[in-house]
């Protein structure tokens, strides 16, 4: 994972809530094998008037000028704005993988589904909770500037515009540190083999009905 | 001690370690594996030059991709083949228990996990799948993983984790015979919302929840996750202990009597205290029927579906305009109104013996209605499958013209061959309704295996009480 670092991009408004995570990435691509090249095919359903397939050329798809991604106007976004309960439904961590593929770096939303937020920290995508007073804002500048951008910050957990916008959001300690140095959560907790292995020891005495079945 | 709740003991037994921020290090005893979320996982593992922690804590299935008929004929999309082989490569080369392809056991993780004595009561179980909340219904702290969790699993078996919050949800009252499982957790989701639970472990109480089989419990806690909680939890009792007793893989003699002795303590202390808590009045609950592209978008059998006129705020009413268009209704539409193209019984909701039962009870002598294109039953195992047949429940679907498939995740999520055409409108046993997710533009009505078969039978939803 690389380390997140402060930055300055674009947003794409979408504005609905309960995106869930079957719109983000539609089944089809998750026959692939690969955690890259989903990026064609985020909002597949929404973005394009044909159904797609795996492994076609994407660039040649009719794409569907009502959706707000297709707009000129949002070109190469790095921020997605959305509504409530945003990554609901199916665990795939498939649209996470899209969502940045695509180029986004940071999601805000009044609120996430939990599997979707776990799965967005453990890839270097942040999650931004903001009120829906915030949310309101952002929605009417994006939709009314052109370009309009925010610049998001880690370290003090803040994001502001050019204008008079800003807003401060929480995340926990260990999830902001693990973002801002890029780490593998798997490697911290094998720091803690030991540990590990002495609760298994003791665990095996109470439970041994859950080893050595297969 | 404090008094505690189902939630915090199976918490409890399995802290590893306590990080400052409160953070814990969860164990985890037992790992589901399937294709379509576990290559990532695995090519991880290769590249980091890093080892499986327990190969015995793992089962393997694939589900998701698998042809549910001509299986004999292999899996003819090369793109699904490489997913289901890869998963195959994987476990030969990790030493894994896995149920392949032709294997009677292969069925739809969910089911089979039960089904096997593989997933039992006490047990911390994971799976990269967001109804892992199924095997709750045995007193299990379960969850749905995403791929990074899977490899962490793997490598370490176990999660960093923060606990989520308790929340009771308490059934009381006798539900109608014709009212089922399905209808309870619909109706419930209509009530709280898809972020309902967002944040909890949600417990399901109360006298209707105890009078419901093991098969209906896990109806419930299967569909959890459509409330926003990534745990659904019944307590042991009588029942879940005569379900799991003689199951393959459940344990034998001295084991079994520890493990029994341990399985009954694993319920919520009287005083418990939760973080939130409703109670749901089962006598009042009718057949339910989703409308839109929300499980929460639920209405009664003799409702009608409704106006974004009247929703309570303007992000609602967008949301349900949005769905009013995709599912091609208007508002004020009687939902014994609402016309249906294909029907689909199956799913790890719906596709166990019980609900396979409940159709067939109500399909015998009769016949699928003529606007119906495709009606199928899509058994939950093969075990499951065996168990109809032996029974005739095949016979009565088929000769009703239902087809008889082969079990699979199949169209619930159609990433097989499974899936609607444009606008063609399913009455469906599934889980989800959102947009797409049937096939693209397809739209899909969530409802019990009775009032799908009734569906099926008359072509349109009708008031099955």
């Amino acid at each position: 994972m690389k380390p997140f670092e402060k930055f300055t991009g674009t947003t794409l408004p979408i504005d609905r809530a309960n995106i869930d995570t079957d719109t983000i990435i539609p089944k089809q691509y998750l026959k692939s094998v690969k955690k890259t090249g989903f990026g064609p095919n985020l909002f597949d359903d929404w973005r394009y008037l044909t159904t797609g397939e795996p492994g076609q050329d994407h660039s040649k798809r009719k794409l569907n000028p009502e959706f707000i991604m297709n707009d000129p106007m949002y070109k190469e976004p790095s921020i997605l704005l959305a509504r409530d309960n945003f990554g609901c439904g199916s665990s795939r961590e498939h649209a996470v993988w899209a969502i940045m593929d695509y180029g986004i770096k940071a999601v805000i939303a009044p609120s996430f589904a939990d599997i979707f937020y776990n799965n967005s920290l453990k890839n270097g995508l942040l999650p931004i909770i903001a009120t829906a007073i915030d949310m309101d804002s952002l929605f009417i500048k994006s939709m009314e500037i052109s370009g309009y951008s925010l610049t998001i910050d880690l370290v003090k957990q803040r994001v502001v515009d050019t204008d008079n916008f800003s807003l401060s959001y929480d995340i926990d300690e260990f999830s902001k540190y693990s973002l801002l140095e890029g780490l593998d959560d798997i490697g911290i907790t094998l720091k803690l083999k030991e540990k590990i292995l002495n609760f298994e020891k003791e665990y095996r005495k109470k439970a041994p009905w859950f080893f050595d079945q297969f | 001690m404090m008094a505690q709740t189902l939630y915090d003991k199976l918490w409890d037994a399995h802290v590893v370690d306590v990080t400052q921020d409160g953070r814990c290090l969860i164990y985890i005893d037992r790992h589901l594996i399937h294709e379509v979320t576990s290559p990532q996982a695995f090519n991880g593992i290769e590249l980091a030059q890093r080892q499986l922690w327990r190969r015995d804590s793992i089962l393997a299935v694939s589900d998701h991709n698998v042809p549910t008929k001509d299986r004999d004929g292999g899996i003819k999309d090369p793109v699904s083949r490489t997913q289901v082989e890869t998963l195959n490569q994987n476990c030969h080369k990790h030493n894994l228990t896995e149920f392949a392809m032709h294997d009677e056991r292969q069925g739809i993780v969910h089911i089979i996990g039960p089904e096997q004595g593989i997933t039992v009561p006490g047990m911390t179980i994971v799976c990269g799948d967001s109804h892992t909340s199924t095997h709750g219904a045995l007193g299990a702290l379960a969850f749905g993983i995403g791929t990074s969790e899977v490899e962490h699993v793997l490598v370490t078996q176990c999660l960093i984790l923060k606990k989520s919050k308790n929340f009771l949800i308490n059934v009381t009252g006798d539900l109608d015979q014709a009212v089922s499982a399905k209808d309870l957790i619909l109706k419930i989701i209509g009530l709280i919302g898809t972020a309902g639970g967002t944040g909890y472990t949600i417990e399901f109480a109360g006298d209707t929840i105890t009078s419901l089989s093991i098969e209906g419990r896990m109806t419930i806690c299967n569909m959890a996750i459509e409330a926003g909680a990534r745990t659904g939890l019944v307590a042991v009792d009588n029942k879940t202990i005569d379900y799991v007793e003689g199951r393959p893989f459940a344990p034998k003699s001295d084991l079994w009597d520890k493990a029994r002795a341990y399985w009954n303590t694993l319920k919520s202390d009287q005083s418990a205290v939760f973080d939130k808590s409703i109670t749901v009045d089962a006598t009042k609950i009718k057949p339910q029927v989703t409308w839109g592209t929300s499980p929460e978008m639920v209405v009664s059998i003799d409702g009608k579906v409704p106006s974004p006129s009247n929703a309570e705020n303007s992000t609602k009413a967008a949301s349900m305009e949005h769905a009013l268009s995709y599912m091609g209704l208007e508002p004020g539409t009687a939902i014994t109104d609402i016309k249906l193209d294909k029907v689909f019984l199956g799913s790890c909701t719906n596709s166990r013996i019980e609900d396979l039962r409940a159709a067939a009870e109500i399909v015998k002598g009769k016949k699928v209605a003529k606007n119906i294109k495709l009606a199928m039953v899509v058994p939950g195992s093969g075990l499951v499958k065996r168990q109809a047949e032996k029974e005739g429940i095949d016979k009565i679907f088929q000769s009703a013209g239902f087809e008889w498939r082969s079990p699979g995740c199949s169209m619930c999520l159609g990433m097989n061959e499974d899936q609607l055409q444009p606008k063609e409108r399913c009455a469906s046993t599934s889980n989800r309704n959102f947009e797409g997710r049937q096939g693209k533009e397809g739209r899909t009505h969530l409802a019990s295996p009775a009032m799908v078969a009734a569906a099926a039978i008359n072509g349109h939803f009708v008031d099955i009480i």
